[in-house]
């Protein structure tokens, strides 16, 4: 295995003896294409906008770490939590007791059927996932089970130049609810790079919400991929929040399958310093009489860059789509970009969709009406940054997942309590 | 408007291409294929001089070293390049006068609507029209009186001769020949179109336009235009084109160079109408265009344009804002029925302060066809205070067809302004159930809603334009209930 390990093109991760867990077809699939592709540059559409040279140019190794106190990465304190470091499960870290109707545990040794609708041609960071993964989470909500408490895995990358390439798995089956919170934060980390892949279904008449934050080191990276298999009748909810990393590219394939799905997607993105954050969506609409609700919203300072990039596909015969994708963007340094490219590629008539894309500023005028009732200006554009936030935030049902994610701003933009 | 119920439905009769007609005229043609040697036979034709000779060889140098572009939302077959007829011309002595002028030639432009007779024309419309038939350009009205108030008004190849200075200084500027695949061939392989220049401070009195027809079986056209409005000047361009019904696809590639110095304005529109191929998607016209203009301080730069016809449309035409408070502007109506496709749109580059664009998009998509808009909203660093605006709607009509809209928006200053916003959706049912309850046909109805739906375009042209467009549309839409 070792051998082929070394013969790969793309040499960037140092596996230090750890072999990934995917059976060993995929994986020598992968390792197979890797030989054959090269990193994404600028010319290749997908990643017009985003360079790689940071993470292209490294070479990261695969080694554990050891994190001692968890309390203030967890986002909720009721949920029942899973935790990962550096891409291995810290069992001492995790809840002891799972509820009943679910399994909820490290991927390890399941002999379920991975990648079934994931891409691995020419899209470099699945195939390093696939060949290199060394842990994930595996989430099965039975049928007709409702969980009253959010399921949550923590994230936590610590070290310098270290990988953590996660696997995850989250199947809702018929009639099932529930809601999954992600939290990716590190601890003395520098360099590092986390690469994820979640597969998730949501099965008939199923509800599943996943509320995904983003609070990796400045000087780390992140690719972050969902794949998601939507059957009928369901709704799948994700918001992602990303408020820290210095390459943060999230890829979120949605393929509606069944009829009457509702799909929402939100996602806020603060940023400041040399961030890049690349948010790229995809709705593929298969079948009819389904709706799709997107918002993504961002406020972009210093030298930071923010791509998005949205497409809505509706395919031949898919009717009665009701389709809306929304990117509004502050921005508040001369030296910001903001590249935004929202898509729409329709193959059937009866349908309505939309999309619509801002790039902007503050409104002076709104600023000197805050000023002249007593605010300073500094807390009157605070003021109006978290009003134009907030339509995202507020998107999160879960109180204690919205609490953290306020509190993270205040942090990070030290915005006062 | 004066165009009737009565008149539509008596077009609407006439559901062929009205154009597809084929004059016989005995034309002159250089061989097939594409080499050095056909560039220097095509210039040795045009008795050009070495400067050209030069640029045309370099053009073609650079265009051997380019690959064809993919990345449209088109499919085709590639066209075989060492297939086309370059060069052809109808075998013509000098015209010295209208009378001159063969009268095959007379009613081919006749029934093509065009009207060169200056006195007809007078007490009617008022258009001065450049005619370029498949490589060279036949006739130009008006010349006389637009030279009157020091307005250069003629065919490409004559201003290379008469004016070379101005030719040398401008051609180029606004497409090098490094810009595309299409450009790069047109650079080197051009053989004729109009080329316009207006003093300073002149307002044209009329308007300007070029009708191209392809007519001889095997060519491509290849055509260049450069319009130069000259400090505070105002000129309204137009450009028509129709081509016979053949079998074969045959290739269109021109280049267009607006440049409208400080505080000029220039207004360009298009109806384009080549031929768009048969129900089953044979033969029609691959128009790959690239059309361009620069605006100095406070200049403006309008492009309207009707996209009916055409097998394959690509083309994005584009302002570059590079004066302090520069204006750009883009209408679009792009209709496409059953199997053409279209990926169309614009470019819009802010690089001045209070540079201001809009974008109006309108897409209708009918039968098998594809329809896409395509946009670029760049603003740079030191485009301070930029406000750009852009709507892109598409009208679907049948359940076969597809409607796409790929804007880029990318904005590096934090004073800018950018709004995008697109719909896409059917055409109203209820609408025309209203219609039809009102004794209108549903084929009508249709008509109706969707001249409705463009006017904000529509509204743009020229007069006389817009009764043509209004019927073009109606004529294009027919049968496309769906």
């Amino acid at each position: 295995m070792s051998e082929l390990l070394n013969s790969t093109e793309i040499n960037i991760i140092n596996s230090n003896g750890f072999e990934g867990i995917l059976n060993e077809k995929l994986k020598s699939e992968a390792l197979t294409i890797l030989e054959t592709i090269q990193f994404p540059t600028t010319r290749t559409e997908a990643w017009k906008y985003t360079r790689l040279g940071k993470i292209s140019n490294k070479k990261f190794n695969v080694q554990k770490g050891d994190i001692s106190n968890i309390s203030k990465f967890q986002i909720s304190k009721e949920a029942t939590t899973l935790v990962f470091v550096n891409g291995f499960l810290d069992s001492s870290l995790c809840s002891s007791e799972i509820p009943n109707g679910i399994e909820f545990k490290s991927i390890t040794n399941s002999t379920i059927e991975f990648g079934k609708n994931l891409k691995l041609e020419n899209e470099i960071f699945h195939s390093l996932n696939t060949a290199y993964a060394t842990d994930g989470v595996y989430i099965h909500i039975k049928a007709n089970a409702i969980l009253d408490k959010p399921l949550q895995i923590i994230h936590l990358l610590t070290g310098e130049h270290c990988i953590a390439n996660l696997r995850n798995v989250i199947i809702c089956e018929k009639n099932a609810q529930a809601e999954v919170i992600q939290g990716f934060f590190t601890e003395n980390a520098e360099e590092s790079f986390t690469n994820v892949v979640t597969e998730i279904i949501v099965e008939e008449n199923s509800h599943l919400i996943l509320n995904k934050i983003q609070y990796e080191d400045e000087s780390c990276y992140q690719v972050s991929t969902e794949q998601v298999d939507q059957h009928k009748n369901s709704t799948f909810t994700i918001n992602t929040i990303t408020l820290n990393g210095a390459l943060v590219r999230n890829n979120l394939n949605i393929e509606v399958n069944g009829e009457n799905c509702t799909t929402n997607l939100n996602g806020a993105y603060l940023l400041k310093g040399n961030q890049h954050v690349d948010n790229h969506t995809l709705v593929d609409h298969k079948v009819a009489h389904c709706e799709s609700h997107e918002l993504y919203k961002g406020v972009v300072n210093d030298k930071a860059t923010a791509v998005f990039n949205g497409k809505v596909f509706v395919r031949k015969d898919a009717q009665k789509i009701n389709a809306f994708q929304s990117n509004a963007n502050v921005l508040l340094s001369d030296d910001s970009t903001v590249n935004s490219k929202p898509e729409l590629e329709i193959y059937a008539d009866d349908v309505k969709c939309s999309h619509g894309s801002t790039t902007g500023q503050l409104d002076e005028e709104a600023v000197f009406y805050l000023r002249a009732r007593g605010l300073s200006e500094k807390s009157a554009r605070k003021l109006m940054i978290s009003a134009f936030i907030n339509d995202v935030i507020e998107k999160i049902q879960n109180e204690e997942v919205k609490l953290f994610v306020i509190q993270l701003l205040q942090e990070r933009f030290d915005w006062e309590k | 408007m004066g165009y009737t119920e009565n008149e539509l439905a008596k077009d609407l009769e006439n559901q062929e291409y009205k154009y597809g007609f084929v004059t016989n005229l005995e034309s002159e043609q250089v061989p097939k294929g594409l080499s050095e040697e056909t560039i220097r036979i095509i210039s040795a034709k045009k008795e050009e001089p070495e400067w050209l000779l030069e640029y045309r060889l370099n053009a073609y140098k650079i265009w051997l070293e380019m690959t064809e572009p993919n990345w449209a939302h088109v499919h085709y077959e590639k066209p075989d390049f060492q297939d086309i007829i370059y060069y052809s011309a109808v075998k013509q002595k000098k015209y010295e006068s209208w009378d001159d002028v063969e009268p095959e030639m007379k009613a081919t432009m006749e029934k093509l609507g065009i009207s060169m007779d200056e006195q007809k024309v007078l007490t009617g419309t008022n258009v001065a029209v450049d005619f370029v038939m498949d490589s060279v350009s036949v006739a130009t009205s008006f010349k006389a009186k637009l030279s009157e108030l020091g307005i250069i008004f003629c065919s490409f190849s004559e201003a290379v001769k008469e004016h070379p200075e101005l030719v040398k200084k401008y051609m180029g500027t606004v497409v090098p020949v490094t810009d595309n695949f299409y450009a790069a061939l047109n650079s080197a392989v051009f053989t004729d179109g109009s080329f316009c220049y207006i003093p300073k401070g002149v307002r044209c009195p009329m308007e300007l336009s070029t009708y191209f027809r392809i007519n001889e079986q095997g060519t491509g056209q290849f055509e260049r235009t450069l319009v130069v409005a000259d400090q505070g000047s105002y000129v309204s361009y137009l450009e028509g084109c129709t081509a016979p019904m053949r079998d074969e696809n045959q290739l269109h590639a021109a280049v267009v160079e607006l440049v409208a110095l400080d505080d000029a304005e220039v207004k360009y529109s298009t109806v384009q109408n080549w031929y768009p191929g048969d129900k089953d998607g044979k033969g029609g016209i691959f128009n790959f265009v690239t059309k361009r203009g620069i605006c100095e301080r406070n200049a403006k730069i309008s492009w309207t344009q009707v996209e009916t016809g055409s097998a394959v449309t690509w083309k994005y035409p584009s302002c570059i804002l590079k004066g302090d408070n520069s204006v750009g502007e883009f209408y679009s109506v792009a209709v496409t029925n059953h199997h053409q496709q279209a990926d169309t749109g614009t470019k819009m580059i802010h690089l001045g302060k209070n540079t201001k664009s809009t974008i109006i998009s309108k897409g209708v998509s009918a039968g098998k066809s594809n329809n896409s808009y395509r946009g670029l909203v760049q603003i740079h660093k030191n485009a301070t205070n930029a406000r750009n605006f852009s709507q892109c709607d598409s009208l679907l009509m049948t359940d076969e067809c597809g409607a796409h809209t790929f804007p880029y928006i990318e904005c590096k200053n934090s004073t800018a302004k950018i709004e995008h916003e697109a719909t896409t959706s059917k055409i109203g049912e209820d609408q025309i159930f209203y219609c039809q309850q009102r004794g209108i046909s549903s084929e009508k109805a249709i008509s109706l809603i969707v001249n409705g739906y463009c006017k904000e375009v529509l509204n743009q042209l020229p007069m006389e334009f817009a009764v043509e467009a209004q019927k073009l549309l109606a004529i294009s839409l027919e049968g496309s209930v769906g």
